[in-house]
């Protein structure tokens, strides 16, 4: 498989900030890759790069093969792009906001106008197609300028938060649309902060850090690294919480994360039977037990013990944020 | 050559765009008609009848100095425009499209000159109106109105730099003012440089502006013996020195504009 997208230790900096310290990635084409990181790990610099709006002070990048600051041009004609903020020209309707990117990518007068009808279709907007997008809200915005990125049906489409603020039908059809072009052979490069849809939608993600990418690969292998399936009870008596403690310490494969609600949370090694082997235990040692499970670890935990472990390195504090994860 | 094309069809469209937005914005629009109107008639009122002189009135010279300072001020409208532009991510947009930096620049510009032609026209009525007169030929009166155009479009590039290095747009039109103020000012816009203290007058003197405005008052037939030109090569040969004036500011100003705006990134 070929890569539609190539990052080679790129850097970038702003003053002081280095916003890129040897960034790596590669996407295969036809696939989504989501790039997750905090705020101010990277995301939008490389978004950037790859949309060639900057140009990095050390490294390589390229995508659909061409270099992304030599060729800029050519690039320019196999990607759409949507930023992290909505770009629409608040004095021209959605409609005619979507016609003049048709006119630019020259479809001609007429493609560029039935492009646009199109689009708004697509993303619930005819109704609105006529008025000024001063008066659209937040979310309409976002659709709209979300549709100026597939005007020409790129080749290679780049995303830089492109859910953030939608509803959950606008996100649910804007994940439709993109599916439709992903699945036409397109490739999808987006950043996104929830990371249940990373989950969903992206065949491969990227956690970065600090301008550097800290792991990379499927939504499971991810998973797996961050370690085995987790035990999570509530008892009914937080007074309980020592002794459980305690007792789950022979069943767990790191230190338990309790809160003093009675939620008490610990990693094990083994998935088979430890369920109801704890709750034995528990039982056992006259521990009143409300609710229990067993749960995979999400990327919510990868996104957390990758990045927790490099940002705040005390044990303490991570383990409080785990914490605060559990009661949720 | 296709290239161009494109980059002229481009320019076109994004031309339209603009002009469809100052329509719309019908606050910036009137007033935009409005000052050209109200210099027009301040200044042939306010100064025109203080100052008496013999010939050819102080108001029919004076004209051509308001006409110029006008669309030297209209000028800032385009690094504003793109300021705004930048601010709101439309830059952005455009700059991740396959389309040359010439294209957005000079639809920008192109639009800016359909609004000074506008300024223009308005200003020449309202002038009628108060008694100033083409005291030349159609054609040199024609020829004196393009001549201002041309200036005009080119201090758009001047001012496009302007706006595509500061970049918030609150900012620009303080900067843009901090350069033309003093250039349509330190000139003969109002009055002849003669009397301007030492270093003054050799600033006002070799002012584009005051090449401008004394080309444009000898096409309109305005020139007057009381109000004598100076007698420095620019202002001797005035039409000429504005030519190369023009000239100069676009070929200097055209590619550092274009190479500020590739990179032009939103903050
Ligand atoms: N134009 C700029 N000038 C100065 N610093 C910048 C600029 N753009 C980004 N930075 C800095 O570079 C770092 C990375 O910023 P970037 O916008 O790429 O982060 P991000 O991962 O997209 O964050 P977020 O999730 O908040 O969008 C930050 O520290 C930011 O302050
Ligand atoms: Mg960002």
């Amino acid at each position: 498989m070929t890569a539609a997208i190539v990052a080679q230790g790129l850097v970038k900096r702003y003053g002081e900030t280095t916003a890129l310290n040897g960034f790596d990635l590669e996407v295969a084409e036809g696939t989504v890759l989501g790039l997750l990181g905090p705020n101010g790990a990277g995301k939008t610099t490389a978004v950037r790069v790859f949309a060639t709006l900057i140009e990095p002070d050390a490294g390589h990048a390229e995508v659909a093969g061409l270099d992304v600051v030599r060729q800029a041009r050519q690039v320019r004609q196999t990607i759409g792009l949507s930023g992290q903020y909505a770009a629409v020209d608040e004095m021209l309707t959605g409609q005619e906001n979507l016609e003049l990117l048709g006119r630019l990518h020259h479809l001609g007068r007429r493609g560029a106008r039935s492009r646009a009808w199109e689009l708004l279709e697509r993303f619930g907007l005819t109704e609105a197609a006529n008025r000024r997008l001063k008066e659209y809200s937040g979310g309409m915005r976002r659709r709209l300028d979300l549709a100026g990125a597939l005007v020409a049906r790129p080749k290679v489409l780049i995303l830089d938060e492109p859910t953030t603020g939608l509803d959950i039908r606008s996100r649910e059809a804007t994940w439709e649309t993109v599916g439709e072009l992903v699945s036409g052979g397109s490739t999808l490069l987006l950043t996104t902060q929830y990371l249940e849809e990373a989950d969903r939608f992206a065949d491969r993600i990227a956690v970065i850090e600090h301008g550097a990418v800290l792991a990379g690969g499927t939504p499971d292998e991810l998973k797996n690294q961050v370690g085995g399936h987790r035990l999570e009870v509530t008892l009914s008596r937080p007074a309980d919480l020592s002794r459980a403690r305690s007792v789950l310490a022979s069943v767990s494969a790191g230190e338990p994360v309790s809160d003093a609600e009675g939620h008490l949370s610990v990693t094990v090694t083994a998935a088979d039977g430890v369920l109801v082997d704890g709750i034995r235990r528990l039982d056992a040692a006259g521990i009143e037990v409300v609710d229990a499970s067993l749960r995979r670890p999400t990327l919510d935990d990868v996104f957390l013990a990758l990045t927790g472990r490099i940002v705040e390195p005390p044990i303490e504090s991570s383990s409080e944020k785990e914490a605060q994860e559990v009661v949720r | 050559m296709s290239s161009l094309v494109w980059a002229v069809g481009d320019g076109m469209v994004l031309a339209k765009r603009n002009l469809i937005r100052t329509l719309r914005m019908p606050d910036l629009f009137m007033s935009s008609l409005i000052m050209p109107i109200m210099s027009t008639l301040l200044f042939a009122y306010i100064f025109g009848s203080a100052i008496e002189a013999p010939g050819v009135s102080y108001r029919e010279f004076l004209l051509a100095g308001v006409f110029v300072q006008t669309v030297v001020f209209n000028s800032v409208i385009t690094g504003a425009g793109l300021a705004e532009d930048i601010q709101r991510g439309i830059v952005d947009r455009f700059r991740s499209l396959p389309i040359s930096p010439y294209s957005v620049l000079f639809g920008r510009t192109a639009s800016d000159l359909a609004n000074n032609v506008l300024s223009l026209a308005v200003m020449v009525l309202a002038g009628l109106l108060v008694g100033w007169r083409i005291d030349s030929s159609f054609g040199e009166g024609v020829a004196g109105l393009l001549l201002l155009l041309a200036f005009a479009y080119a201090l758009s590039w001047l001012l496009a730099v302007v706006g595509l290095s500061v970049r918030a747009p609150e900012v620009v039109s303080n900067a843009s003012f901090m350069v033309i103020m003093p250039m349509s000012f330190i000139a003969n816009t109002y009055v002849s440089p003669e009397g301007f203290p030492g270093p003054l007058r050799v600033i006002a003197e070799w002012n584009p502006v005051s090449a401008v405005a004394q080309a444009a008052r000898e096409l309109f037939g305005n020139t007057n013996p009381a109000y004598p030109p100076g007698d420095t090569w620019p202002l001797q040969n005035p039409i000429v020195a504005s030519i190369g004036w023009i000239v100069l500011i676009l070929v200097i100003f055209v590619p550092l504009a274009t190479h500020r705006y590739r990179k032009a990134v939103r903050r």
